[in-house]
């Protein structure tokens, strides 16, 4: 008998495997592209948390 | 630049990103595009229940009657007949045109109006209906359901020039609907102040009951339309991260985690807007703050994948299609994300 759940994360974890190692070159604009990416989330992150903390004052 | 990209690599939009970025942007992105597919299936079944409400159609039948539409749609197991149906519900959206002719509003009105004039300057009011404007307009699920339909069409690099055709004319399309639509609402409620398309439609009616009628079948076709290629966008996606067989041209049986998948998807947005009280204009404004997070990734990996040439090949793009690039995805995330923020902080551009 097979466990859904079990499958979903041997799953996920042969996707992770698979997909380990990126396969773009990690020039100087790729690694500018992604770090930019990064620092927008977290500033949008923080945007909604400064906006949660006004709605539960 | 999808299209290209979907040519060349045979290769969905999620399933590129995780091969080029890895695990973590790949499921970043998979989650954040079904989370916003979602949201936004169910804004377009609001958009449907009104519509049809119109007809005095009660929302319950409105949503089982589109699901099972959609579901039909794929009961041949062909991609070609799919896309056949849904190019005839495209031309049904340009109703909007004969409405106009209908109206018969005088050319120099509308040629006047659609010059851009601020009689007042370029106030936080007018830079807010730019933003929203694009905001609305551009949404990172077309990059997905694009690419994977190309994918999933089986075009080849000799379908390239076409598919550009294709682009180009379906925004040209989208423009004279929008265009028409504008008319006629502009036409018939000058400066009314309108809350919502279904609101505005009911004012029209009493004043012409065949414009009406066009426009509320306009609405539905539209909402109808965005529910068929957004819930294809994240079963596609889904589809080719976990293996899935995820073609149109595979009937149920051949596919069954792809169209289940898909079915959930319609079915989980349609009960959300069936349950009274649900939270309707909080799920409205999330739909933008959520999309905004991936709209940047989405066409920044698009970008960086289109400069690989290990990737694409001799359809790198050169410095010229680079710059130009930028400079569009740049003002798109900057007023995408300006839209946001006043979706979040409604006095920001007040």
């Amino acid at each position: 008998m097979t466990n859904p759940i079990r499958d979903l994360i041997e799953k996920v974890r042969e996707i992770n495997r698979k997909y380990a190692k990126p396969r773009i070159k990690m020039s100087r604009p790729v690694r500018i592209a992604l770090l930019g990416l990064r620092f927008y989330l977290i500033f949008l992150l923080i945007l909604l948390l400064y906006k949660f903390i006004l709605a539960v004052r | 630049m999808t299209v290209r990209l979907g040519a060349i690599t045979k290769r969905g939009h999620a399933e590129a990103i995780f091969d080029a970025f890895g695990s973590s942007w790949g499921w970043f992105s998979l989650l954040d595009l079904t989370l916003t597919d979602f949201l936004t299936i169910i804004t377009e079944f609001i958009g449907m229940t009104a519509a049809m409400s119109i007809f005095g159609i009660p929302p319950i039948i409105t949503v089982v009657v589109v699901i099972g539409l959609i579901m039909s749609m794929v009961i041949s197991g062909r991609y070609w007949t799919w896309e056949k149906i849904v190019l005839a519900f495209c031309a049904l959206n340009l109703i909007y045109v004969p409405a106009v002719f209908l109206i018969n509003p005088p050319i120099h009105a509308i040629a006047t109006g659609f010059i851009p004039s601020f009689p007042y300057g370029l106030t936080n009011n007018v830079f807010f209906f730019i933003m929203a404007n694009i905001g609305t307009t551009i949404a990172p699920w077309m990059i997905f359901f694009q690419q994977s339909s190309v994918v999933d069409k089986g075009l080849q690099e000799k379908d390239i020039k076409f598919s550009r055709w294709d682009t180009a004319l379906g925004a040209v399309f989208t423009v004279v609907c929008a265009v028409s639509c504008i008319i006629v609402f502009a036409t018939l409620l000058p400066g009314a102040n309108i809350g919502d398309a279904a609101a505005g439609i009911l004012k029209i009616l009493p004043i012409n009951r065949y414009v009406g009628t066009a426009v509320a079948i306009g609405l539905f076709d539209a909402g109808l339309l965005g529910a068929v290629c957004i819930s294809l966008a994240s079963s596609w996606a889904w589809g080719e991260v976990f293996g899935w067989p995820h073609s149109l041209n595979h009937n149920f049986k051949a596919a069954p985690g792809f169209y289940l998948f898909r079915l959930a998807i319609l079915a989980g947005a349609g009960i959300i807007v069936l349950i009274p009280g649900a939270p309707l204009v909080l799920i409205t404004l999330f739909v933008q703050v959520i999309a905004v997070t991936l709209l940047p990734a989405a066409l920044t990996f698009l970008l960086l994948l289109l400069n690989e040439k290990e990737v694409v090949g001799k359809y790198k793009i050169n410095k010229l299609q680079n710059i130009i690039a930028v400079i569009i995805i740049g003002i798109i995330i900057v007023l995408s994300t300006l839209y946001a923020m006043s979706a979040i902080f409604p006095n920001l551009f007040a």
